[in-house]
């Protein structure tokens, strides 16, 4: 093996050398300067992200356990992107509370060592692999979770995305060993040709399936998504319902195409359950929340179940179409959740109630906010629309007309939460209005980023052919 | 850059240039140049159009198509046939008259002018598309401003009215992209490849069940938007919330797009459909006619008696859509425009009305032709137009709307047609009551004796309106003859 095969992880060992550096940088400098840190680690990453963007060889390590297409190269610049912009949002809320406590470091470590999860969890080429990209995807998020010590909520999220986290791992294994039991290989080349669908595969199918569902936040393994986003740093629950969810969705997508490929007509008809079930639960608990991050919590619930129409189709159209819904969700859910950090970072209030008024004193972060909340509902011009619509395309070009009228009648249940945000910035004056106050400049750069990202996406059409066709191999 | 293109262009210019703005005055100054050149616009298209379809018979004219979504095969194509052309025109004018009765509009007057520019836009892509997705955008670019324009600049019960229309109006939109994808995914059904191109699919025959499952998603998609009774009740809480230039745009552009929609989309692209469907929607159409009629009849807000006028007049747009011939199309286009035309410049003066007497309720007004004679002498004669006097527009169009419907002679057409006709005779009563209640007798109010003279821009707006009343009234053949020639088509596609 030569050593500059290596090279296919360049995502990957880039990454570590970051944490490395970090871990250094963490002991040489002192502790007067200790902010420095954070523009370090975002100059770092910050060249991570562009350096991530030139082109990598199609190929597989280890035998096979590692491998890397032209799709996840893309899929982990996008993350990458998505991480870098989340930084930039949460760059203020580090300096003025963690770096006090002396904790601005471990959480770009940890944020770092979650991310690099993600990376062999979408690189995996058997179950091993995808296991343990799992578990390092998930443990820190837990630590990040609870990482406001001082507030008793965000104990109280970290504690409870542990043990369910737990749960599903568990769950999860013990449905990879069924699978490995009846196919005699974790290899997902091999299990391919071996996969039939008898009982025991079945059970391990789903068993494994519920792990992913977890993390994607399907109904009914929902039930930490509202608790732990609203005890969690906003940056970390910003975290949670855009990389990790998207990296999830993504992950899910290749299994269910290529590896259980053969067991479409089961997961077909679940999926069809699920879609439905999840879309429903998640706009209906959505309507009366108050919080904005368990609003989104629930918003980002539902947008779970869009994607599953396009899982459902197990074609390249499906494919393109959930990349590219999943890359515009990541945009669109970055720019709330930033607007959300932003005013929480200077005044503390995540109400929507707070939010009156806003327009009137800060009119451009309300502009924000109404484009991303425009794209999540899918209302053209903004990507969002485009994102939705050629998902349900999508389903509807195999036919499933009835769920793809059931996810619209949701996208107009959805519509009316996200008029009711509208509403409260724009239409109501507010008794006490949150007063004007100028973003520093790495919040602006990452909701710049975002709004580029919201404008560009949808109209840009060679965007969308150039998904389609990297989704090409993946079929 | 094309004649067409410009039509998206110039107002994406204006919002540019408004963004910088800093007050009304610069604002309005800005929007009237605007408006000014879209008029302009929109004459010289007309101009062309004439020139260019004496040369040329081809369906649309001015077409130009780029390819956007290669692999959806979605396409920005477009391009303009007679009927396009008449609502561009109609459009054109009613937002500079927006744009003049909004002339005093205090509270954040730059986001007003460039949400109601928002909305005039998707309105023009609207009636220039000929790709079905490009459309769609428009559609919903055109009705998401509504929200804000209500919620934000609106009266009384607006937070609710606001709602109510949007998500309507959005679940209509949504209920339309299921019939679009199914119009779509049957648009190989010859073997070719599949396209949203209506031109393209006009060609097809789509399969008979597909049509009978479709149909209904996009006619009650569109019509939602044309305020087909029984969904027509976001319309009069919308229109009395709205500030009076979005209740113009609203009553006079863009419900136009539920029965444009109606007639290039569903029934051209799938008129099998249309005939095994046509009963049902009749009934509806006729239903709405006769009870917006006469719920208008009942209402004692100024605003609520106009926007039930138009779901009585928008019903008959769809009535005579469905009846299936030259001539009731031919009155159903002339009806959009001329209700078009009609309920914006009622809309203007009640808003005047209004301004001045701060109170739309007509029991407590009374006496206005003696304080304010100019609105008021215009309020009698929209009144006129709208009860379908000779000499007006409103006249010409339910003629021909009636005259068509006549034609079908089978029992059930006759009964819907005669309750229809019967609307007239209530529309007569409705106007001539608040003409009589709110225009004659003894001045009510003390406090009414001395109120603000008509101002300039408020009578350019309303001459701006005016004048295509009076105008299709007595020479209707030119605009007539501009819709049947391009009435051909449809002719061929679905009789």
């Amino acid at each position: 093996m030569e050593l500059s095969s290596f090279l296919l992880m360049r995502h990957e060992i880039s990454l570590l050398a970051i944490i490395l550096l970090l871990i250094i940088a963490e002991i040489a400098i002192p502790d007067h300067k200790k902010s420095s840190i954070l523009h370090l680690a975002l100059l770092f990453f910050g060249i991570h992200t562009a350096v991530g963007f030139l082109p990598l060889a199609e190929s597989f390590l280890f035998g096979g356990m590692f491998r890397s297409n032209d799709m996840i190269h893309f899929f982990k610049g996008i993350l990458n992107i998505g991480v870098f912009t989340l930084l930039l949002q949460s760059a203020e809320w580090l300096e003025k509370n963690m770096l006090s406590q002396e904790r601005g470091t471990e959480f770009f470590i940890l944020l770092f060592a979650s991310l690099l999860g993600m990376y062999f969890m979408i690189s995996a080429g058997d179950f091993l692999m995808f296991f343990i990209g799992m578990e390092l995807s998930t443990l820190p998020v837990a630590a990040l979770a609870a990482f406001e010590i001082i507030k008793r909520e965000s104990g109280e999220a970290g504690i409870k995305f542990i043990l369910s986290a737990a749960l599903a791992s568990g769950v999860s294994l013990f449905g990879i060993t069924m699978l490995y039991a009846t196919n005699g290989s974790i290899y997902f080349e091999d299990i391919l040709i071996t996969l039939t669908a008898e009982n025991l595969t079945l059970l391990g199918f789903l068993l494994f399936f519920a792990g992913l569902a977890f993390k994607i936040s399907l109904v009914p393994f929902h039930f930490w998504t509202a608790d732990v986003y609203e005890g969690a740093p906003i940056g970390i629950a910003s975290y949670l319902s855009v990389i990790s969810k998207g990296a999830a969705a993504f992950i899910l997508m290749i299994l269910l195409f290529t590896v259980l490929k053969p067991l479409m007509h089961i997961w077909e008809p679940m999926l069809y359950v699920l879609a439905v079930a999840t879309m429903f639960i998640g706009n209906i608990f959505a309507l009366r929340q108050e919080n904005m991050k368990r609003f989104l919590a629930y918003s980002s619930i539902a947008q779970a179940g869009f994607i599953l129409l396009g899982l459902m189709t197990g074609s390249q159209l499906g494919t393109a179409t959930v990349v590219y819904f999943v890359t515009i969700y990541i945009f669109s859910n970055l720019a709330a959740f930033g607007v959300v950090q932003a005013i929480s970072t200077q005044t503390g209030k995540e109400n929507m109630k707070d939010y009156e008024g806003l327009y009137r004193t800060n009119p451009k972060l309300s502009l924000v906010m109404m484009l991303a909340l425009f794209s999540l509902a899918g209302i053209p011009p903004v990507a969002g629309f485009f994102g939705k619509f050629f998902l349900f395309t999508a389903a509807a070009s195999e036919g499933y007309y009835l769920l793809v009228f059931l996810a619209v009648v949701n996208v107009t249940i959805s519509l009316y939460y996200y008029l009711l945000v509208i509403r409260a910035m724009f239409v109501r004056k507010g008794e006490a209005p949150i007063p004007f106050f100028e973003n520093k400049l790495y919040m602006k750069l990452g909701l710049l980023i975002t709004v580029i990202g919201i404008v560009v996406l949808g109209l840009y059409s060679p965007l969308y052919d150039y998904i389609y066709q990297l989704s090409a191999g993946l079929n | 850059m094309d004649i067409l293109t410009l039509f998206i262009v110039v107002p994406v210019l204006v919002i540019l240039a408004l963004v910088f703005t800093k007050d009304l005055k610069q604002a309005r100054i800005i929007s009237m140049i605007g408006g000014l050149v879209q008029l302009g616009m929109a004459i010289n298209l007309l101009f062309a159009y004439f020139r260019e379809r004496a040369v040329n018979d081809v369906v649309m004219l001015f077409t130009r198509d780029l390819v956007w979504f290669e692999q959806f095969n979605i396409h920005y194509n477009i391009g303009v046939d007679g009927i396009s052309v008449s609502l561009i025109l109609l459009t054109s004018i009613i937002v500079l008259a927006g744009v003049f009765i909004s002339w005093k509009m205090e509270e954040l007057p730059k986001e007003f002018f460039i949400s109601l520019i928002v909305l005039a836009t998707g309105v023009y892509g609207f009636f220039i598309s000929i790709d079905l997705f490009t459309m769609f955008v428009f559609y919903e670019i055109a009705v998401i401003p509504m929200y804000l324009l209500i919620g934000i600049w609106g009266s009384g019960n607006k937070e609710y009215s606001a709602m109510k229309l949007t998500l309507m109006l959005m679940g209509a939109s949504a209920v339309l992209m299921v019939g679009i994808l199914g119009i779509y995914f049957n648009s190989n059904a010859d073997g070719g490849a599949l396209t949203f191109n209506i031109l393209e699919i006009a060609k097809v025959n789509i399969p008979f069940e597909a049509q009978k499952l479709f149909f209904p998603l996009t006619f009650i998609g569109f019509a939602i938007l044309g305020a087909l009774f029984p969904f027509h009740t976001w319309s009069p809480d919308g229109h009395a919330s709205a500030p009076t230039a979005v209740s113009m745009l609203h009553a006079g552009v863009l419900m136009k797009l539920g029965g444009y929609g109606i007639f290039r989309v569903a029934m051209f692209l799938l008129p099998a459909g249309a005939l095994e469907w046509s009963w049902f929607f009749i009934i509806l159409s006729a239903t709405g006619v006769i009870y917006g009629a006469f719920a208008a009849l009942r209402q004692t807000d100024l605003k609520y008696i106009n926007a039930y006028a138009s779901v009585s007049h928008l019903g008959m747009v769809t009535f005579a859509l469905l009846m299936l011939n030259k001539t009731a199309w031919n009155g159903a286009i002339l009806q959009s425009l001329s209700h078009g035309f009609m309920t914006a410049l009622f809309f203007a003066l009640i808003g005047m009305i209004y301004g001045r007497t701060h109170t739309r309720d007509i029991t407590k007004l009374g006496g206005l032709l003696k304080v304010i004679p100019f609105i008021s002498v215009v309020y009698v004669i929209a009144g006129m137009a709208l009860l379908g006097l000779p000499g007006f527009s409103g006249f010409v169009a339910e003629m021909n709307i009636f005259m068509g419907a006549f034609q079908q002679d089978s029992m059930f057409y006759r009964v819907a047609t005669i309750v229809s006709i019967s609307a007239i005779v209530v529309t007569a009563v409705y106007v001539l009551r608040v003409v009589g209640i709110m225009l004659m007798g003894p001045v009510k109010n003390e406090a009414y004796n001395n109120l603000e003279r008509t101002t300039w821009y408020e009578k350019t707006g309303i001459m701006l309106l005016l004048i295509p009343i009076v105008g299709i009234g007595i020479a209707p053949l030119w605009i007539s003859n501009l819709i049947m020639e391009s009435l051909q088509p449809f002719i061929q596609g679905v009789l």
